[in-house]
Order: C-alpha cells, then structure tokens, then sequence
C-alpha cells in the first residue's frame, strides 16, 4: 500500500512543484528560526547562534535537492530537460537533422510497410472467425491443373456425409470465369462474374450477411426457385445501394429468367483476395448437385474441422474414406482404375504457403536496409560528435557523470528515430493504402493490407530498436573521450584523430558490405524475372487480346459451331484484324482436364502416373493462330469438322513424345472420355499455368464435337486494342444483341497476371537495394568529405611543398576505393551465402550467377568512385595559403 | 574523538516514526533535536535531510502534516503519526530488534572464536 501511495504521491508532485518548493522553503525558515532561537537561548552571540543553526542543518541547496529527488519523479524531470536540450540542438543543426530524418524515415517506412504485407499475408490469421479449424482439401499430387484439385459433387456429397472430423464440409465449383453472367437492366447488358457455391458454403466459412439471409438447404436442390447472394461492392455499385433489394427479383443468366437477391455479403468478405487473388467475383449462387452429377471434378472442397479435432487426425480420416468415394454413382465404371486421394492444407497454409520464402526475403531485405540506415545514422552522429566533441568536454569537466552524458545523446537518438518513424508511419500508410488497391497483384489478402494496431507496435518497436542501435556506439565513443584527447585532437596542425577516423572507416565498410548484399539479392531476383520474361510460352501474348462472347448456351454442336463461324468470320474481315478464333479457355486463366490415351489402349498399359489429366481446349479454327501458337505437324480444326463428321483433336508435343514415343501421331486414333477421335495435328507446347512451371499435357477439340465452357474471341492485330474494340464490340452485338460489354483483356495481360507477384517482389526487393545503395554512397561520401574537411591544413601543407592536385586528388580517391574494396569483398563473400538461401525464389540463375555479382562489384565500385570525386576535388581546391593561414 | 555513526539506509525514517509515536505531533526541527538528544549525539545527522525523509513518509501515508503554531508562536509544519504508520512502525520495530539480536549472536560468536 505504502508503495501505491508513494507513486501516487510522486506523480501529483511532479505536477505541482512551485508549491512544494514554496512549503519547503517555509519549513527551511521556520526551522532556521527555532534553531536560532534556541541557539540564543544558550546563550550565543546571534551571529554564532546563525552560524551554528545552519552547520546543524546542512547545505539548504542539498536539502532542497534531496526533497525533490524524494518526493518527485526525478528521471522524468532529467528526460524533460535532455529533451529542451535536444530540440534545441537539433533545430540549430538543421540540415543534420533533416538529412537524419529523412533517412530514418525511409528506413522505418519501408519496414512498416513490408510488416503489414507480411503480417497481414503470412503472420495474421483468415478473415474468418475460428480459422484455424479451416481446412482446404486437394488431391496429393496434382499434375493437372484445378481439375486435379477438385472433386465431384457425389464423392464430395459422400465424403460430406461419412466424415467425423469436420463440422462440415463445403466447396465451390472451381471453374467458373470471368464475367461468366450478365446483369440484365436498361440497356446493355453489364458482364458479372457469377459463383456456384454449396449451400453451406458461408456458413461454414463463417460469414454472416451484411443484410438479409445466406442460402437454405432447399435452394440448392433441382428446380429451386432461383436465387442470389451478392457482394457488398456490387449492391453498392449495379444494385444502388438499395436497402429494399432484398426479396427483389433481378434479371441475371443469360435465359433472362428473374433471380431473387436473398442476402447482400458483408464489405469484409472478400472471395478472390482468399479463393483466387487479382480476380473479383459479384455474387453468388447454389451450387445444385443434381445438376453436376455427370460433369466429372467440378468442385474445390474445403472444411470446418470439429474442435479439438487436429489436421492429422483428419488427414488419418480422409486417408482412409477418399479412396473409397464415387466419381459418378451412375457411372460405377469410371471408377475403375481411379481412386480419390486427398490432402488436408490448414486454409492459411493453402493460401500463402507458398509466399512465405518470398516474403521472409523481403522482410530480410527491408531489414537489412534498416541496418544500413542505422549504420548511416550512427556514421552522421560520429561526424556530430567529433564537431561536439569540446561541448562534451566541457559538461564532462563541469561534472557531467559518463552515465548522465550517454543518456543525453540516447535522448537525441530517441527524439530523430521518433520523428523518423512518425514520418515513416505516414510513408508506409501512403504505400499500403495503395498496394490495397492494386487489385492486378496476384498476392492473397492483399486488399486487406493496412498499417494496423501490430503494425504501429512494429514501428515503436523499430523506432526504439533503432534508436539505442545507432546512438549507443557514438554515445559511448563521446562518453569515453577524456578531456585531454579532445584537446589534443582539436590542435593546430595534426591529422585528425584516428580512433574517429577508424570507427568512421568501419562503419562505412560495413554499409558498403550490407549494400553489396541487398544489391546482389535483387540482382539475381531480376534476373530471374528476366528469364521468366524470356520463356517461350508457346504463344504470343503481345498484339492479342481476348474478350468473353455469349451465345447461346443451349444450341446442340451444329447450332454452336454456326454460332462461331459467325462471329470468327465477322470479326475476321475488320480492317486491322488480322487473326480472330474463339477458345473456350486461354492460357494463364482458367484450366479443366480431360483424358486423353490411344486407342486399345488401357491405363495398365502405362506405368503408375505416367498419363495425367490433359488439359482440355475447345476451340473454332483459327484460334491457334490468333492466340500465336505454333503448329508443328499436321493441321488446325476446320469448319468442316461438324458434329457428324469423324471426331478430331490437335494435341500438343508433349503428348505425342508420351503416347507415340518415336512415331508420327498424326493420323492415329486416340479415346477422350469414351470417344474415337483422330489426332490432326501437333502444336507446340504452351506453358498453361505460368511461365515458371513446366507445360503439361494439352489439346484442343472443336466446338461442333464437344462442349465448350463459354467462349473467348481471341483477336490479333498490331492496332491499338482501343481503336479496335469498338468495332468488334458492335460487330458481336449485332450478332446477338444480349453481347454483354464485357472487356477486351490483353493477352499479355494474363501473363502479367501470372507473373505479378514476381514482379512485385523484384520491385520491391529493386526498390530496397536502390536505397541500400544510396545510403551506403553518402555514407562514403560524408566520411571522405569529412576527413578532407579535418585533412585541410595537411593538404595545404602537402600542396605547399610541391604536391600536384592530381595527386591530392588521386590520394582521396584511393582512400575511397580502398574502403569500398574492402567493404565489397566482405558483401560478396556474404552474398554468397545468403543467395544460397534464395535459391529456391531464383528462376534459370544459379545463386552464385557470375555475371551478376560481377555487374554489382563494378556497380559498387562507380558509386564508390562518384562517392569519393567529389571530396577529392574539393580537396584539390584547396589554396594552400588560405588553409594555412586559416588554422 | 571517535566519528559519528553514519545512518544506516531507512533507519532514519524508522527513527522519525517513532519519535512521533512517543512525542505526539511535532515540527521537522523538533523531530530532529529529539533524534539527536536520544542519540546522545552520536548520529550524524544533517538536520535538512530530515525533511525528504518527512516527505516520503507522508507520501506513504504514515505520517500527516498540517501547520500550526509553535510554543513560542512561530509558524510550523507539525507532523503526526498515522494508523498505518503506527502499524508500519510495529513491523519495522519487530525486524529491527529481530536483527539487531541476530547480529549481536553472530558477532559474539566470532568474538568467542577468536580466544
């Protein structure tokens, strides 16, 4: 209690000083006078009885000091006057100032910014309640794009339906794309992306409605009265905001028929930035089992496991039931030969798994940068404090104890690294705010970046960190400098003094080292993003673009293929077009697989995994060559492959090297899904999911024979794709006037797509090393500049006796070049082993890429050289009479 | 002449305590001349460092201050024990005699060591 009360005590007087002062002094008075008193009743001489009285009672200044140590809070007392102190200082100092914080805050910012990404992609958990029980269920070893990730609805029904570890299980079909609907209202059709999702999907997610209700079992059985969930962003901006849509009917779909908007979906619920980042989906609706039954792997499962339940004995589970689902209960003879697998990937782990090294380099990187900005700091106090080094002295002399000294310069680091990070907080919020909106990154969660509550504990934590980092070794150096050496050091006519110079000289090759580490990392990450830039995709993405075309979706293959001829010949004969074909899917976008084996052949034919599921195209003549792939043999499908007419199929090299190994495919007869169809053709492999990974089995069918899932209208042409578009929009419109408006998307644009979050790293990583060099060369420059300024009078004597600039000059830069010497072969070697540690991020550049640790020294060593000119010519100025009459 | 004592950490305020327990209310000056008449003038006592010890045992509520007048009419701070000061006296007594008869046990045995 005494304790307590204390505190309070010390606080309250801390605020109320004069009238503690002021009572003191009283009661001092009083007691002087009692003493007195007494004293002269015994007798004293009053100037005895004064005199003794007050030897009695000691210093009244140390009485004094002692109450106010006692009774206040004397460590704020001594921070308020080291902080005036600072303030003062460093508003004298300006341009030291400036230079300080903006450096810190470049440094802090950079790494605010880089903790929210991470924390937000890697560190924080799903914007769900309770998801860590999430769990993303996908087959062992996918070889085939989503299609190998997926499931069908009835071994999803029964896996649903058998399993004791999850709450529930739900899923989404996993094929749908981009504006795959459209939004029937006065006037043009608006394209909308549209979701098929099982009817639990948001319950077991544990998304509530922002308004209105989720979906009902019933609704998602055949022939439900149809309805919609729609996303927050769309109710704003196609629905207006309206308060009343619940329970209204709007036209969706493309038979017109009235959907009834049941819910609208909170602003926090966000699919593409979980599900499937850089893309946006509108709304949503019941995914109706009966309706799929026969369509194969369509949907991408995920769970709520019970709690308690851990991942491993849910994996054991699902081990044991997957084996044993149904593909198709009508069709128990796809089963043969097929057995489900399935892995369990905590939802987070799924989702940004794969980021983590990436991340974790590019928090390392941010962290060396902050390294290098402390170095540099510390650096600049050093140059500080050797211009402070008399004041010190001084305070030293007047009985400044080391400790107060060393807390007063701690003080000032504190104050710039605070400043810094207020400044950099701001910096960091500009950034994040606008990674949030770049909605073309492919990265998860990205949207949802902000500097949040962790973010601000961060950046205290870095303020402070940095702070007692670059404060302490120039606060302990002035601290320790005894009164005689700064004199020495501040006499006439020496060299400056050493140990400043040494420490400086260390300092700077250490900034120079970590910025040969930095650089040397980007480096090698932009390579790598150059080689990913270089791979033959096998088509050409640039001068093509692709725009979704509705039909309609019930015609049978003769219908369709009329359907396309239409629009393929139309949009052909457009002045500038110089290729047009329809695909139902692009490369880089959407993917499904199919089988595909020669005929009288059987899967045990084949060692176990040999044939893999083939990815599937089906397109109208024309559309290889419009989307810039090569035939290698053969020919493309024409319009006189009808529906009747023999089956037909255009497979790509790798298949024929798997299936015809060392024969000529064409002309042979292969089994899709059941179907006799002759091989036509080869093209070359195209990389289907991204640059980085290898081609798998691909093929293309026409669309009189199969059935495609919506169309693409790739276009080729050298115009502008703006000039164009009008022109094609209006051609398809008066073709079928439901044409939504939707988009013309640049095929280079899907591959930018796909290589987003690469580049996005680079730049950032680019950004960083850019900065780490910056810093590293004024670190240079400002110790060589410094040790001229200190060298002056030497150089005026040197000059004096006959030294030529040249060699004035020549003697600054070799001083320069031989810190950056030293300080890049200790980066090099240490790049060595932190590049090993990237290896994995590297694509086509061996970790120890020759080239570019050469293009980096020689980077380091002109930066170095600029760095150490200008001093040097400055040095090279100097008049000898003036530096010696001068000192 | 043998040098003062020098006063041990916290016996001061322990002494100021019980002064005012055994005198009643009384002013810093007084405190402080009974300390050394009882001390016999062994104490080396600065008469002014009695007063942070007044004002750290008043922050901890075992002693209150008002001002008064003094017996010759002189304005002055009186101070006076507290309840829980009388309660913290009692402890801090009890661990006192506690220890001063530990360290007069320990310090005769080495003497008896030492024949």
């Amino acid at each position: 209690m005494g304790a307590l009360h204390q505190a309070i005590g010390r606080v309250r007087a801390f605020f109320s000083k004069q009238q503690h002062d002021s009572e003191l002094e009283s009661e001092v008075a009083s007691h002087l006078d009692l003493a007195i008193e007494e004293n002269l009743r015994r007798g004293m001489s009053p100037q005895e009885a004064r005199r003794q009285a007050m030897l009695r009672f000691g210093g009244v200044q140390q009485a004094r000091e002692e109450h106010r140590e006692t009774r206040g809070l004397p460590w704020l007392d001594v921070l308020g006057q080291d902080l005036r102190f600072t303030f003062r200082t460093l508003g004298r100092d300006r341009a030291f100032t400036i230079v300080a914080v903006l450096i810190l805050s470049l440094g802090i910012g950079a790494n605010i910014a880089v903790f929210s990404v991470v924390n937000t992609i890697l560190l924080r958990p799903l914007p769900f309640p309770n998801a860590q029980e999430l769990v993303r269920i996908s087959e062992k070893a996918p070889t085939c794009g989503e299609s190998c990730r997926t499931y069908s609805a009835d071994a999803s029904r029964e896996f649903r339906e058998r399993n004791k570890s999850f709450q529930d299980v739900t899923g989404y079909f996993a094929f749908t794309g981009p504006d795959n609907l459209k939004l029937m209202g006065n006037g043009t059709p608006v394209p909308v992306t549209g979701l098929l999702v099982m009817d639990n999907f948001f319950q077991t997610l544990g998304v509530a409605p922002a308004m209105g209700r989720l979906f009902r079992p019933e609704e998602s059985v055949k022939n439900a009265a149809p309805v919609v969930l729609v996303t927050y962003p769309f109710w704003k901006r196609q629905l207006g905001g309206d308060a009343g849509i619940i329970g209204q009917a709007i036209k969706i779909g493309d038979n017109g028929k009235p959907v009834t908007v049941v819910g609208v979906l909170p602003e926090s619920f966000d699919f593409g930035a979980v599900f499937a980042p850089g893309s946006k989906v509108d709304v949503f609706v019941p995914y109706i089992m009966a309706d799929y039954e026969d369509d194969g792997n369509d949907l991408a499962l995920m769970g709520r496991l019970k709690p308690g339940v851990t991942i491993g004995e849910a994996q054991a589970e699902a081990d044991m039931l997957f084996p044993k689902l149904d593909i198709d209960l009508k069709h128990p003879e796809y089963n043969k030969n097929f057995g489900y697998t399935a892995t369990l990937f905590g939802m987070k782990e799924y989702i940004s798994g794969s980021l983590r090294r990436s991340l974790i380099a590019l928090w390392c990187a941010v962290g060396l940068i902050m390294l290098i900005v402390c170095v540099n700091l510390s650096n600049l106090l050093l140059a500080r404090a050797a211009a402070r080094g008399k004041e010190f002295a001084m305070r030293s002399a007047l009985g400044a104890g080391r400790g107060r000294l060393v807390r007063q310069l701690l003080t000032e680091s504190l104050v710039l690294s605070s400043v810094g990070a207020v400044l950099g907080l701001g910096l960091a919020f500009g950034v994040v705010t606008w990674l949030a909106h770049q909605g073309s990154i492919a990265l998860p969660l990205l949207s949802s970046v902000r500097v949040d509550g962790a973010a601000l504990g961060w950046t205290v934590m870095i303020a402070v960190a940095a702070a007692v980092f670059f404060g302490t070794v120039p606060a302990l150096r002035i601290s320790r400098g005894n009164l005689q050496e700064v004199l020495k050091d501040s006499g006439h006519g020496t060299s400056a003094g050493r140990k400043h110079d040494r420490m400086r000289s260390v300092l700077v090759i250490s900034e120079v080292a970590l910025a040969c580490v930095l650089l040397v990392g980007a480096g090698l990450l932009l390579k790598s993003f150059l080689r990913v830039m270089e791979v033959d995709l096998g088509f050409q993405p640039t001068h093509a673009a692709a725009v979704s075309v509705d039909y309609d979706g019930n015609a049978d293959g003769a219908h369709r293929w009329a359907q396309w001829q239409e629009v393929v010949r139309r949009v052909s004969a457009l002045p500038g077009i110089e290729m047009a074909g329809i695909s139902d899917n692009v490369p880089m976008s959407r993917n499904r697989s199919w089988g595909i084996i020669p005929k009288g052949k059987d899967d045990k034919d084949y060692p176990k995994d040999y044939l893999q599921g083939t990815f599937i195209y089906i397109v109208s003549p024309g559309y290889l060559k419009a989307i810039g792939m090569r035939l290698v043999a053969g020919r493309d499908v024409e319009w006189s492959d009808g529906p009747k007419d023999q089956g037909v199929v255009v497979i790509n090299q790798t298949i024929a090297n798997k299936l015809w190994p060392g024969q000529d495919p064409i002309g042979r007869m292969a089994d899709v899904g059941g179907s006799d169809v002759r091989v036509i053709g080869v093209v070359a492999d195209v990389h289907e999911s991204s640059a980085e990974s290898a081609a798998g089995w691909q093929m293309y069918m026409p669309a009189s024979q199969q059935g495609p899932e919506g169309a693409n209208l790739v276009i080729r042409s050298s115009l502008p794709l703006e000039t164009l578009a009008p022109a094609v929009m209006s051609t398809l419109r008066s073709i079928n006037p439901a044409q939504p408006a939707t988009e013309f998307k640049p095929i280079q644009g899907l591959v930018d797509h796909a290589v987003s979050p690469r580049r996005f790293f680079v730049l950032l990583v680019g950004v960083f090393a850019g900065l780490g060099l910056f810093l590293a060369s004024l670190g240079i420059y400002g110790v060589i500049s410094y040790s001229v300024t200190q060298r002056t009078q030497e150089i005026g004597i040197r000059m004096a006796l006959g030294a030529t600039r040249g060699r004035v000059q020549l003697g600054v830069i070799a001083k320069t070049i031989g810190m950056a010497a030293i300080g890049i072969a200790i980066g090099a070697v240490a790049s060595v082993g932190v590049s090993s540690l990237i290896a994995s991020l590297l694509f086509g550049t061996t970790p120890t890429d020759p080239p570019t640790f050469a293009a980096i020294v020689l980077l380091l060593v002109i930066v170095a050289l600029l760095a150490g000119y200008i001093p040097a010519r400055r040095a090279s100025r100097i008049n000898p009479m003036v530096a010696l009459r001068n000192n | 002449m043998p040098s003062k004592l020098d006063l041990l950490q916290g016996t001061l305020d322990l002494m100021v305590l019980q002064t005012l327990a055994a005198m009643g209310a009384l002013h810093g000056y007084g405190i402080a001349r009974r300390i050394e008449q009882i001390s016999g003038d062994e104490v080396l006592l600065n008469q002014g460092t009695i007063y942070a010890s007044l004002v750290r045992l008043q922050q901890r509520k075992w002693i209150s201050a008002k001002w008064g007048t003094s017996e010759n009419n002189r304005k002055a701070k009186f101070y006076s024990i507290t309840k829980a000061g009388r309660k913290q006296l009692t402890e801090d007594a009890a661990y006192w005699s506690r220890l001063s008869g530990v360290m007069g046990r320990v310090l005769a045995m080495s003497a008896e060591g030492e024949k």
